[in-house]
């Protein structure tokens, strides 16, 4: 695996490589933060990793950012307001730029689809997909997937529900590769301003209210739901959202014993998720955040240096 | 009004429903159709009122898909009250309103208003249309899962079409998450313009701005190249062109859930009427040709038009009293539409079970309520007509707050002698 780009490329072995290479680092992350000691796993020492930003982001940044710090590799962030992309470079001017300061691996966000790709038949380092557009996010898909496995045992022969603005969302795709690639049945909701046409193809059921999905779910995926004005189109107000799509305390009790509820932050708490809900003992929310450190540890591990990656799994 | 056994004997029960149409005598009790039979079959017990009804047809009662009721806000034009004392009398006991009222019903508020005042004051069952975009604006969604919660059953930006196909596809995949149709008045507003008459060598001749038949046959075309992309029920308003008929034929044909209402003035009148400068022939979409009317004819026939629906659209004398291009469009059509459009089975061109069907069970099929069917075991709503019996339509027997039709002060043949609601009696005349 040279890059990560989209989870619809992985096989199964890939992901579950990935899936096991986080599990073995998660004891050394718990300990440090259990009993406040600094741990690392210094697979990466001494090298250089790019966080190329396009878009805002605040979480998977600091996700990645952490990531590379505990691997002990340095990362290098650029962010689109301070840099020369303002003043009209493209993509790819600046992915030169940056890979002949001779970094180790490139993540990078954009708000256009493919733009991963792109980069990746333009560059000779590894390029992580840290979201592109409506298109995919796959470390998100996997911290999600661990974060499944971590509470259910397996995905395998599970019903995981995706409750949100799915149309928009490249979280809910990634999620949906995986999910199939690793035997999980999936349905997605949402308003149906808010689905993708046709969206049988994507291989998931749908509804267009979740009351009848809700009964079955082993996981709920609850995604954020925006209202800026031009949404106003696909939305009629978020109080609308709310009464209809959100997981309410009411709607949470349909919901059968040990279904877990995730989401990929940040909340709008009374939209999406009633707040009861979010914090309630369903809610793995949190686990998701410290879960994801470790899946962008394994990933980064894996396109950068996998030889000694699998002599340090060995090792412990 | 306290709710009757009723017998209604020997008159020609006509419901489409249960593909009927015989002589048969009908009994009503406590607000159910309780038996229908062969006449005598029934027997008269004690307490039961008994009307004789030779001659007369029973009919479920009459559904309209199309009413202005300007409650709230424009009640200087018609309120749920007046609005629905002229529906009883006209033989409905149900209609639609439409979302045009002052404020807009775009929000659940003013549907639970609307619904909470039909209550309390309504002669006949009122089924609430909602807005498909806030105040009617055709820029954002209103709050259309609110409305339904509150009982709207459909939603329309009646009078003001949705211009912005993106907004209108995404009104119809919302629609989808309700189960409720959207009702289209399909008129292309740009084309439209400030005309006020159907274009033609008459408009030219009169000297007023025309409104092509393209303006509704471009956005018939619209509509349902969207029921085809989203599979959300379209309905389309007051059809008044040949053209805009075809591409509803050809949404039928492909199996699209379209379907199509035509109102008495189209159905009747052309745009020949307008040559008085009389703002009574006022309409949107306007008075079209007699080539337009036979095609809607026609289509009413087929059943490729599935309703006949009035557009009741009251006015007051400060809308209507003015030069033509100034005056509102529509007329007041409740108490009118049954012997305006009677007359075309009278003269052999709808047949009598298709008039009924499009005035029952066509708009409850449409609207999903369980009326518009005499079947025992339903509400008992029913209406009962004098098919030749002549009256004069006058101001003093309007029960609407308007006065705006051309035919004020014209006799008309046919009318309706008896309306329930729920067994009760909403209007009688000489029982």
């Amino acid at each position: 695996m040279k890059h990560l780009l989209a989870a619809a490329d992985l096989t199964p072995t890939e992901i579950r490589f990935l899936l096991d290479a986080a599990k073995k680092m998660a004891p050394v992350l718990r300990k440090e933060k259990e009993e406040g000691q600094s741990a690392s796993i210094p697979i990466l020492t001494g090298k250089t990793i790019v966080n190329l930003f396009f878009e805002n982001s605040t979480r998977t940044k600091m996700s990645f950012e952490v990531a590379i710090r505990k691997l002990g590799a340095s990362a290098l962030n650029f962010a689109t307001s301070t840099s020369s992309v303002a003043k009209g470079e493209t993509l790819i001017d600046t992915a030169k730029n940056i890979e002949a300061m001779g970094p180790h691996a490139i993540v990078v966000r954009h708000s256009s689809a493919g733009s991963p790709q792109y980069l990746a038949k333009n560059v000779s380092v590894p390029v992580v997909n840290a979201g592109d557009g409506f298109h995919e996010h796959p470390t998100q898909g996997l911290l999600d997937l661990y974060t499944m496995e971590e509470k259910l045992g397996t995905v395998a022969g599970k019903r995981v529900v995706i409750l949100g603005d799915i149309a928009h969302s490249r979280v809910a795709r990634s999620n949906i590769h995986l999910l199939r690639k690793m035997g999980a049945s999936v349905a997605v909701c949402a308003p149906p301003t808010l689905l993708p046409p046709v969206p049988e193809t994507l291989g998931v059921d749908y509804a267009y209210r979740p009351e009848s999905l809700l009964g079955d779910a082993d996981v709920v995926m609850a995604l954020r739901v925006q209202l800026e004005r031009q949404n106003r189109m696909q939305l009629p107000s978020l109080a609308e959202y709310s009464a209809f799509w959100g997981l309410s305390r009411e709607r949470a009790k349909l919901l059968k014993p040990g279904c877990i509820i995730l989401h990929p932050g940040p909340v709008n708490r009374g939209v999406e998720l009633d707040t009861e809900v979010a914090d309630g003992p369903r809610s793995v929310i949190l686990d998701q955040v410290f879960n994801g450190v470790l899946i962008r540890m394994a990933v980064l591990a894996t396109v950068i240096d996998r030889p000694k990656l699998e002599k340090w799994i060995e090792g412990v | 009004m306290k709710t009757e056994s009723l017998l209604i004997k020997n008159a020609r029960v006509v419901d489409p429903s249960q593909k009927l149409n015989e002589i048969r005598d009908i009994w009503v009790d406590e607000g159910k159709i309780r038996a229908i039979d062969k006449p005598g079959a029934i027997p008269v017990k004690p307490g039961m009122r008994v009307i004789e009804a030779n001659g007369m047809i029973t009919m479920p009662g009459l559904i309209d898909l199309h009413v202005h009721l300007r409650e709230p806000g424009l009640e200087y034009k018609e309120s749920i009250e007046t609005g629905t004392l002229a529906a009883a009398a006209g033989g409905f006991s149900s209609i639609a309103c439409m979302a045009n009222t002052l404020p807009v019903n775009d929000t659940p508020y003013v549907t639970a208003y609307i619904r909470e005042k039909a209550k309390a004051v309504a002669a006949c069952r009122v089924h609430i249309v909602g807005a498909v975009t806030r105040g009617l604006k055709g820029e954002e969604l209103a709050e259309i899962g609110g409305m339904v919660r509150e009982g709207a059953l459909a939603i329309s930006d009646d009078g003001m079409p949705v211009m912005n196909s993106y907004l209108m596809r995404k009104a119809m995949d919302y629609a989808k998450a309700f189960g409720i149709p959207i009702i289209s008045h399909a008129e292309d507003a740009n084309l439209v313009g400030k005309g006020v008459m159907n274009e033609s060598a008459l408009s030219n001749e009169l000297g007023l701005r025309g409104i092509p038949a393209a303006a509704e046959e471009i956005m018939i075309a619209r509509e349902v190249a969207l029921a085809r992309l989203t599979g959300c029920p379209v309905h389309i308003q007051h059809i008044s062109s040949a053209i805009g008929l075809e591409h509803i034929r050809r949404a039928k044909h492909d199996g699209l859930p379209v379907t199509a209402e035509a109102s008495p003035h189209h159905l009747t009148l052309t745009e020949e009427c307008v040559r008085s400068y009389d703002t009574a022939y006022k309409m949107s979409p306007p008075l079209r040709t007699e080539k337009d009317v036979e095609a809607l004819q026609d289509g009413v026939k087929t059943g490729l038009i599935d309703a006949i629906a009035t557009d009741h659209a009251p006015h007051g004398v400060i809308d209507k009293a003015v030069e033509f291009s100034e005056a509102s469009n529509g007329i007041i059509g409740l108490q009118t539409a049954v012997p305006i459009t009677f007359k075309l089975v009278s003269d052999g061109i709808i047949s009598l079970d298709r008039w009924v069907e499009s005035l029952t069970v066509a708009p409850a099929k449409l609207l999903k309520i369980p009326y518009g069917s005499l079947r025992v075991g339903n509400a008992a709503d029913l209406t009962l007509l004098d098919p030749k019996r002549e009256w004069k339509f006058t101001a003093e027997c309007n029960h609407s707050k308007s006065q705006n039709s051309p035919f004020i002060g014209h006799s008309l043949t046919g009318k309706v002698m008896l309306t329930l609601v729920n067994g009760d009696v909403k209007f009688s005349e000489n029982f």
